[in-house]
């Protein structure tokens, strides 16, 4: 087979534009029309900026030329519509921001243009970064490009970051930031067959980043491979004077820890992510990962994570709590979409009412309600301490292991029309990436296999506060293991 | 003294008072931005992105507002809390861009402390302090400039206040008014807080309940909001104490509620009762880390603080032997005690006492000047001070020269100069005239002899006049008596 510029990873491309075997206009290009090919159907951008990538595109190549160029010069990214874009629309994928064009960039996007990476758009999400499905987005949901075996129906790609897993699936971007709150880089990585890490909360800043939750939320790298992920990591983390939670400390060479191998490495397996009902399959390749790791000479240890079954409610309540005060800003006043009315209040109404989406409307009522006076003790309070019982099964359990493994998602995609009805249903895709959010560790997942009906499954690994190089040494092993070369149905390099 | 009483149909009712002053922090930015936190300005120009509320902008703490705010807990002789944490305090309004104002709900910077008050009688009371915290301004909305439009201001948006709340301790609308002006005396003395309450910088909110003589415990109290002057707030809690009273002693209850102060009318009126009072749900702001201070840094900047109105006052009674009452007056302002200072020290300190409580006040009080555009400086009046001391010129001719001072801003020297007022001590010039007015006034003369010691003063006012006021007092006096004698 005739080798594309689409079997490019990020980290292959970066050696073809440094040795000039390709230019950076010639990537980019072939990227734009990919997108113009492919995105009328998968809807994983909400907005395409060619121009602009058109141009930095020569300003990289002119910078290749003289062997000058920051770490990720000349390659194409996708940016999910969270992060404020200085100049590009920014629309959190809500109708309130439908027109919102910030005059500011995030910290995290400012980092990767400081380093040469060129935005092709902004990528659609769940609206604010809620949900798992990416079908709340005001701008249409997304597809994922993966099929059934047996059936052409449309897949969801997981969310929040379901637009952007679905570009990289589709070798529509080499590589893409996203956010998770809760598992909104893990979940739409599994279900797309991709790669992605949460860092550690306060390793990226905050800064610029449209708030969902904020002791939560943390922007992370999704791409096809782990060393794709690292890369970009390495230019998105970072101390930032203007994000008050970010953390100062050094940001290490993340593609220095592939390699390490996991010998002698202990990983943790907790007991209690066995839940009822877990499918067959997914123990299956929990099992293994288990197996991969113990051949490369890892040591596996069962372990127990007590307080994992309150996580997912008390996630519910602490993201929500905090989501009904970010969210109070956007009252039609100063910027965002403004509905009329004939007093105050009635303004709000009308701008919230009109400009908000169910599933955030929702979340906003419960999130008010668990802080009200009367109820703000048997909700918010006990949430805090059950996060504060969280973050100790980690610790405990980081007193014996140095890794935790277990599946990232509770299953592989599902049709939009088998998208629950009922809203915990859906919650409960978050069943094992929620507890790493709420203690603040880091963790990644990796494409594992396919199911029974020929959808990605992945594999989580969950590590030390900011220790994401023995995640990535740990995830490089079943990485290579797994040896994951299937393609989605609908890829850039495929249907051309 | 007697205790304020409110005299109803059924006896006595004593009032029971806790003020809530929220207190601009002096500083260049705002609490969580970089933008100004300067008075006035074109509206929306003192606004960062922070302020306005932009998605995804966060607060960032401004270290000097906390150094204010420990300053003021130091100065209030509180409890400082090394730990403190900040809070959301959530509800809708046009000029509050988060929807929440970033607070500190359970965990203030600053705990209990007391302010000293005195009283008009010279009584000493003691008002406890019950908590201090920082917390961030709204903006502002105008809504008189259109008539269906209201505007919005941010420039005050995110400007850093403390809200310091009292014990309910005071017991009078004096009281009251005593302890405010101390807790603004304390704050300028700081320099954490410029106290100017018509530029909305301080500004009260009033709990005021009533209970009968001798009652234990409180009935339920009313909270008049926002009132901005001294003066309104204790015309406030005499109207308002009033209508409690007259509604208890009417078989009435009082609802717990906001109010506000009308000064124009003199009455208070319901803003909103328990049943509309928001429901604020606090929880800890997560966009900031708690506020974890050092033992070390609160000592240095305890070492760092000045001198407080009440060491002062007692230092300017030790040092320069000015009465409780002068020491009262002179250290109401940091700057006229700083004046007083620069005058006194190493002068005469009682002329100098004298001196500015007389002349210098009445002549700022004429032109309507402050101490700190004062026409006259403290150097001149203390070159003043001495020009009397060494005799170079009378107390009489000093006012002269003072007068010409505040009309012309000279030095007292050149003045003297000019108007060549040095007064004479040449013993020959005073003879020489005081020879001249005996001999025109020899009847005087021989009745002043002949024991009319009183006709003394007219010899003297006669020298003096010769002199033209010049010549030195006591030598006038000394050689008259021996002309006369001889």
């Amino acid at each position: 087979m005739m080798s594309s510029i689409f079997d490019h990873t990020l980290a292959s491309a970066r050696e073809a534009l440094r040795s000039r075997k390709i230019s950076a206009v010639e990537l980019v290009d072939a990227h734009i029309d990919a997108i113009e090919r492919l995105d009328g159907g998968l809807n994983s951008f909400i907005t395409r900026t060619p121009e602009q990538a058109r141009l930095a595109a020569k300003e990289a190549d002119a910078l290749l030329a003289k062997g000058e160029g920051g770490s990720l010069c000349g390659l194409p990214i996708g940016i999910k519509d969270l992060f404020a874009t200085e100049g590009v629309r920014t629309t959190a994928a809500s109708k309130i921001l439908g027109n919102f064009v910030p005059p500011y960039e995030s910290t995290v996007t400012a980092n990767l243009k400081r380093e040469g990476a060129i935005s092709l758009g902004k990528l659609n999400l769940d609206e604010f970064a809620m949900g798992s499905t990416n079908l709340t987005s005001a701008f249409g949901g997304v597809e994922n490009p993966w099929k059934l075996r047996d059936s052409d129906a449309k897949l969801v790609p997981g969310g929040s970051s379901g637009g952007s897993a679905a570009a990289v699936a589709a070798g529509l971007v080499l590589g893409a930031t996203g956010t998770d709150t809760g598992g909104s880089i893990r979940q739409p990585a599994a279900f797309c067959g991709i790669t992605g890490i949460k860092p550690t909360y306060g390793r990226c800043s905050r800064f610029g980043t449209i708030a969902f939750a904020s002791s939560l939320d943390q922007a992370g790298p999704m791409a096809r491979t782990l060393q794709d992920c690292a890369i970009l990591l390495e230019s998105m983390a970072g101390f930032d004077p203007k994000d008050s939670t970010s953390v100062n400390r050094p940001v290490p060479h993340y593609e220095a820890a592939l390699g390490r191998g996991v010998k002698g490495l202990k990983v943790g397996i907790p007991k209690e992510y066995r839940i009822d009902g877990l499918p067959a399959e997914i123990e299956a390749i929990w099992q293994q990962g288990i197996n991969w790791l113990k051949e490369a000479g890892a040591e596996v240890v069962d372990i127990s994570l007590p307080h994992t079954k309150y996580g997912l409610p008390a996630y519910y309540i602490a993201a929500l709590a905090e989501a009904s005060s970010n969210l109070a800003r956007y009252d039609g006043v100063r910027f965002g979409e403004r509905v009329s009315g004939a007093s105050l209040d009635a303004l709000y109404e009308a701008t919230r009412a009109a400009g908000f989406g169910d599933e955030v409307k929702r979340r906003i009522l419960l999130g008010t309600y668990v802080l009200s006076s009367g109820y703000y003790d048997a909700y918010y309070l006990r949430a805090q301490k059950v996060r504060t019982l969280l973050q100790r099964d980690f610790l405990k359990a980081y007193e014996t292991v140095d890794v935790i493994l277990a599946p990232t998602a509770p299953s592989g995609a599902f049709a939009w029309d088998e998208k629950p009805t009922d809203p915990v249903q859906v919650y409960l895709n978050d069943v094992f990436t929620v507890p790493a959010s709420m203690a603040g560790v880091p963790a990644l997942s990796v494409p594992a296999g396919l199911d029974g009906r020929g959808v990605p499954l992945g594999l989580q690994l969950i590590g030390r506060f900011f220790d994401e190089e023995t995640l990535l040494a740990a995830g490089s092993v079943l990485e290579r293991a797994a040896s994951f070369t299937h393609r989605p149905t609908i890829h850039a390099g495929v249907s051309a | 003294m007697s205790a304020y009483r409110i005299t109803g149909e059924t006896g006595e009712w004593e009032v029971i008072v806790g003020l809530e002053v929220h207190a601009q922090i002096v500083s260049q930015s705002k609490l969580f931005s970089g933008a100004s936190a300067e008075y006035g300005g074109e509206p929306n120009t003192h606004v960062s992105l922070v302020d306005a509320g932009f998605p995804g902008m966060l607060p960032v703490l401004n270290r000097e507002c906390v150094a204010q705010a420990v300053r003021t807990g130091l100065g209030l002789r509180a409890q400082i809390n090394l730990f403190s944490r900040f809070d959301r305090k959530n509800y809708f309004y046009a000029d509050l861009p988060t929807g929440y104002q970033i607070s500190q709900f359970e965990h203030p910077i600053v705990g209990k402390g007391t302010v000293e008050i005195e009283l008009s009688d010279g009584e000493i009371r003691h008002i406890g302090v019950t908590r201090m915290h920082m917390e961030q301004d709204a903006g502002k909305s105008i809504h008189d400039q259109d008539p269906t439009r209201s505007f919005i201001d941010l420039n005050r948006a995110g400007v850093a206040l403390m809200e310091i709340v009292s014990e309910p301790d005071i017991r009078s609308p004096e009281e009251a008014g005593a302890y405010l002006r101390k807790l603004r005396q304390i704050l300028r003395y700081l320099g954490t807080c410029d106290g100017n309450m018509e530029e909305g910088s301080m500004r009260a909110d009033v709990n005021v309940s009533v209970r009968r003589e001798g009652e234990e415990g409180y009935r339920t109290r009313c909270e008049i909001k926002n009132v901005n002057s001294v003066r309104f707030v204790m015309q406030a809690i005499e109207v308002e104490a009033q209508r409690q009273v007259d509604i208890w002693e009417s078989g009435g209850e009082i609802d717990q509620e906001t109010r506000l102060f009308d000064h124009v009318k003199s009455e208070t009126r319901s803003l909103r009762t328990k049943e509309d009072a928001h429901d604020y749900r606090y929880f800890p702001e997560p966009d900031l880390l708690p506020l974890v201070i050092e033992q070390s840094w609160v000592d240095e900047l305890k070492a760092a603080l000045p001198e407080l109105p009440e060491d002062k006052r007692a230092r300017l009674e030790k040092e320069y032997g000015v009465s409780r009452y002068e020491s009262g007056v002179l250290t109401a302002e940091q700057s006229v005690a700083d004046f007083y200072e620069t005058v006194a020290r190493g002068a005469d300190a009682r002329l100098a006492t004298n001196w500015i409580l007389g002349d210098f006040f009445a002549a700022l009080n004429r032109t309507g000047r402050s101490i700190e555009d004062s026409p006259v400086s403290a150097e001149a009046l203390r070159e003043l001070l001495s020009l009397i001391s060494d005799s170079t010129i009378n107390g009489k001719i000093a006012k002269e020269v003072f007068e010409d001072m505040v009309e012309t801003g000279e030095k007292p020297s050149v003045i003297v100069d000019r108007k060549g007022l040095r007064q004479v001590t040449d013993t020959g010039a005073i003879e020489a005239a005081i020879s001249d007015i005996l001999a025109a006034n020899a009847d005087k003369v021989e009745e002043y002899r002949s024991g009319k010691d009183k006709l003394f003063g007219f010899f003297v006012g006669q020298t003096m006049k010769a002199m033209k006021g010049k010549a030195n007092p006591a030598m006038v006096n000394e050689l008259l008596k021996k002309l006369l004698a001889s």
